[in-house]
């Protein structure tokens, strides 16, 4: 899974946190991701996975703490400018463009990518370039077939899938999937999981995926990291996570359950 | 594997076409070349109008098109980036009372004072949207009418520069430019001049909305948190968007001022800013022609009710309200709408 | 020294009617998350409405002031069964849209109804007359009763937010509606009631205001701009902002109005414009950008 000569750490939080008023959604979380692993957040809802992604990715500002992303200070970025520096990021409820074409929407990535947004003067619908990029991404997620739909009538696993697309469609280093299967069947799952493996094979990715489907995440992570109540419980690999005393106890329930097999 | 994956795929197409309203994208051929002939048709009897329509839709088609151009600027932040401003009349105003001056003060040839009157109007938009468009929808709506009755207010009162509210008049056009000698005095001339110029604006407007820059812009008013996250300053694309639809503003206010012969407050004021939002959502904001289509009903309404009543902004308000709330997506639109989902 | 004096009271005057207006406009939009373009116009048909009832009815001020506003109210509540509530939960421009073809139609009924002159209304019979304070000031009597009048709208919001059930139900659905909702908290009274309640607001200053300036169809113009300031300098959403924000207007009105009258008018704007580029969200307000 992980070449180990690459320990080179390609993010590093330290101390981070945010606080609503007087709750603390996250609070004094240390970490370091290492280019190209994949690292699964867990944790129960309420935990601060989300507002972790958020604080990467620039949605919120920290309350506190530093986030350093290949060796550059990004605490406090505005989000366009952390997308632009190569982390990109998927969100938990779909948020993709409901009325464009499935194809458009990651021609509008593209074209982000490529600053041709300043283009005033051509026809999107003949920007040849941006279109044959578009096409080979949904080529690669098995969505050519919906290209010329529009995203708002797809079907929900769909609709996911597109939101990936879009997250990949900016050639982004460090990839922030938030809960990646939520509300899918077991086929459509699968071949998210197969997407990540695949693209890891091939690209220059670096993973970090909160999830709930313990399946995906023992069958994907290289490393794990739980967290409970905005701080960070345990960070280790699966096997060091599978025995860990306090995971079991912050999992209470069925999810000890799955957590011994 | 790969016959599994592709039937897979051929089932999902399948499922999405049988669920109910599935739009594509690209028109169909058929479509496309009913919309070129009736564009033809139309643009044939726009240029004959002087010779088959009674005089007085002369002055009726004049101030359809420069309204037309209006509300298809208002329609770019509308309806392409999802902003709605109640100040563009600032725009307007500002390209009319820069005719006006530059006719009064100078006989400039007109394409000259149009020219001068797109960069007057740009630079109020750079100005006023710098500070309108870093806050949200709410505040956008809400400062633009504030910074539209500043506009006003300055107009009004600075008697010794605008004349205050006696307006600017007693100019002419006598010269357009370009070493045409054109009779600008003759409506019939004047009209033919506007038929044109808004022509090729509407089709530089359109090239715009249809650009990777218009892509953008339809991907922010659908989403902009989504194109924020695509590494695009969004701010800086809707003050773009605001700047050039400011400027096409200003070059339809340049064109009314030699058709009113008056550059007036009025034309700065909340109450004009909302005559190309109510010719949009008449016409329809989804679809680039619709804001010309509101203009022609938006015209011919007000010619109609002011015949009977005084109270036309009354009406004005009523029909808003109404196409807001069951006509949402405008005539043109509902009409388009309509004929999309039946393919 | 004296006319420093009369320039802050002007200020407070001002500023505390202002408040009354501008404080209603920023509840609705904290709970309902929309601007009433029709806010002014509400303030306006309070005002004549005033006029109506004291001149041709022969009502005394003080009936006026209880039955003025709720008339504006029930208008209010007509308006938001029959027109916003198709719009609600669609996006966020369309009920500006509605509001603002509200403004169009209630400006216009004014007009229709009380004709484009001007009417004028006298203070009530207690509260006519100057009166002499410290300072060798002389000051009309029924603006000191603005001020007070201001004050108790002031401490009766302050006690309505923060000690009534009512109060805290309306800041719950601003925070969150959806949450609201689950709580069982019946959120279509809410939101009726809060526009209802914001509207009487409007028609309190609007009744208040009547003897005090010149009733005319474009009072409903000016206010509301004022009120965009207001909110705008105070920061959108927040209740002591509005405050901060009617004072600061009042006082660039009383210091302005009083000693550099000729750009008196363009200053609320510059003042506007300043906020917005130091802090875009008003001084106290909440993050309100993308």
């Amino acid at each position: 899974m992980m070449h180990t000569q690459e320990k080179d750490i390609i993010l590093q939080v330290s101390g981070i946190g945010k606080r609503f008023g007087g709750v603390a959604a996250v609070s004094n979380v240390d970490l370091d991701v290492y280019r190209h692993e994949t690292l699964a957040i867990i944790g129960p809802n309420g935990a601060g996975k989300t507002t972790f992604y958020n604080l990467l990715s620039g949605r919120m500002q920290p309350s506190s703490g530093r986030i350093v992303y290949e060796g550059r200070d990004i605490t406090g970025m505005p989000p366009h400018e952390i997308s632009r520096l190569g982390i990109s990021r998927s969100f938990q409820i779909n948020n993709i463009f409901e009325e464009m074409t499935v194809r458009e929407n990651v021609e509008v990535a593209v074209t982000a990518l490529r600053g041709e947004g300043r283009r005033w003067n051509n026809l999107a619908s003949r920007n040849r370039s941006v279109q044959a990029d578009a096409d080979e991404l949904l080529e690669r997620l098995s969505l050519s077939e919906l290209a010329h739909q529009r995203a708002g009538v797809i079907s929900y696993g769909d609709k996911r899938l597109v939101e990936i697309a879009v997250v990949l469609a900016t050639q982004p280093k460090l990839v922030l999937l938030d809960e990646p299967t939520a509300g899918m069947t077991p086929d459509e799952t699968q071949r998210v999981v197969n997407l990540v493996k695949s693209l890891r094979e091939s690209g220059d990715y670096t993973f970090l995926i909160t999830e709930h489907d313990m399946n995906v995440v023992f069958g994907l992570a290289d490393r794990i990291l739980v967290m409970h109540r905005g701080q960070k419980l345990v960070l280790g690999t699966p096997e060091e996570v599978r025995a860990h005393p306090e995971v079991r106890r912050a999992y209470l329930g069925t999810a000890d359950e799955e957590m011994t097999t | 594997m790969v016959s599994h994956e592709k039937t897979m795929n051929a089932n999902r197409a399948e499922q999405a076409t049988g669920s109910a309203q599935v739009r594509q994208a690209g028109a169909s051929p058929n479509m496309t070349r009913g919309a070129w002939v009736v564009g033809a048709l139309v643009l044939i009897l726009l240029v004959a109008l002087p010779w088959v329509a009674p005089y007085f839709y002369i002055f009726i088609a004049t101030e359809v098109l420069i309204l037309g151009l209006l509300a298809a600027s208002f329609n770019l932040i509308f309806g392409y980036t999802g902003m709605l401003s109640f100040g563009h009349a600032a725009f307007f105003g500002i390209g009319s009372y820069a005719v006006a001056m530059l006719l009064q003060a100078y006989q400039w040839p007109l394409l000259a004072c149009l020219l001068a009157a797109v960069v007057v109007a740009t630079v109020l938009a750079l100005v006023i949207g710098f500070f309108c468009v870093r806050l949200n929808e709410v505040y956008f709506a809400m400062l633009t009418l504030a910074f539209g009755m500043m506009v006003f207010s300055i107009a009004h009162q600075w008697r010794s520069v605008t004349n205050g509210s006696d307006g600017i008049a007693g100019f002419s056009v006598t010269s357009f430019g370009l070493g045409l000698d054109l009779q600008l005095g003759n409506p019939s001339v004047y009209y033919h001049v506007v038929l044109v110029i808004v022509l090729l604006a509407a089709a530089l407007l359109y090239l715009i909305c249809r650009s990777s820059f218009g892509l953008i812009l339809r991907a922010i008013r659908q989403n902009p948190e989504r194109v924020a996250f695509c590494g695009i300053n969004v701010r800086a694309y809707r003050l773009a968007s605001f700047t050039v639809a400011g400027a096409f503003a200003g070059l339809a206010g340049g064109l009314m001022a030699p058709f009113l012969r008056i550059a007036s407050p009025e034309l700065l004021h909340w109450s004009m800013s909302a005559e190309p939002v109510l010719m949009t959502i008449l016409g329809g904001s989804g679809y680039f022609l619709g804001p010309f289509v509101g203009a022609g009903m938006f015209v011919l309404l007000e010619a109609w009710i002011t015949s009977m009543t005084q109270a036309w902004m009354l009406v004005l308000g009523i029909i808003l309200a109404f196409m807001v709330m069951f006509f949402r997506r405008g005539l043109l639109g509902t009409v388009l709408d309509w004929i999309q989902e039946r393919k | 020294m004296g006319s420093l004096g009369l320039a802050l009271l002007d200020s407070l005057d001002i500023g505390l009617l202002l408040f009354i207006i501008a404080v209603g406009l920023n509840i609705v939009f904290g709970v309902l998350n929309v601007i009433n373009f029709a806010h002014g116009a509400l303030y306006m048909l309070g005002a004549y409405l005033a006029f109506s009832c004291i001149n041709g009815l022969g009502m005394p001020f003080w009936l006026t002031l209880l039955v003025a506003p709720l008339g504006v109210a029930v208008l209010a509540v007509l308006v938001d069964r029959l027109m916003l509530r198709f719009v609600y939960q669609r996006e966020v421009t369309d009920s500006l849209l509605l509001t603002f073809a509200l403004l169009l139609i209630l400006n216009e009924s004014v007009r229709m109804i009380w004709g484009t002159g001007i009417h004028v209304v006298e203070p009530p019979e207690l509260l006519r007359g100057t009166v002499n304070l410290p300072g060798g000031i002389r000051y009309p009597l029924y603006s000191l009763f603005v001020i007070l009048a201001g004050g108790i709208v002031l401490f009766g919001l302050w006690f309505l937010f923060n000690k009534t059930r009512a109060g805290k139900i309306m800041r719950a659905a601003a925070l969150d509606r959806d949450m609201a909702q689950v709580l069982c908290i019946n959120t279509r009274l809410v939101i009726t009631g809060v526009f209802a309640f914001g509207a009487w607001l409007a028609a309190v200053g609007g009744v208040v205001a009547a003897p005090m300036r010149a009733i005319d169809p474009g009072m409903g113009d000016k206010i509301i701009i004022e009120s965009f300031i207001v909110v705008v300098i105070g920061g959108l959403g927040s209740f002591p902002g509005a405050l901060l924000g009617a004072i600061v207007l009042g006082l660039i009105h009383g210091l302005g109005g009083r000693f550099l009258p000729e750009i008196n008018l363009m200053l609320p704007f510059v003042g506007m414009a300043i906020v917005l580029l130091l802090k875009p969200h008003g001084l106290l307000g909440r993050r309100a950008s993308l």
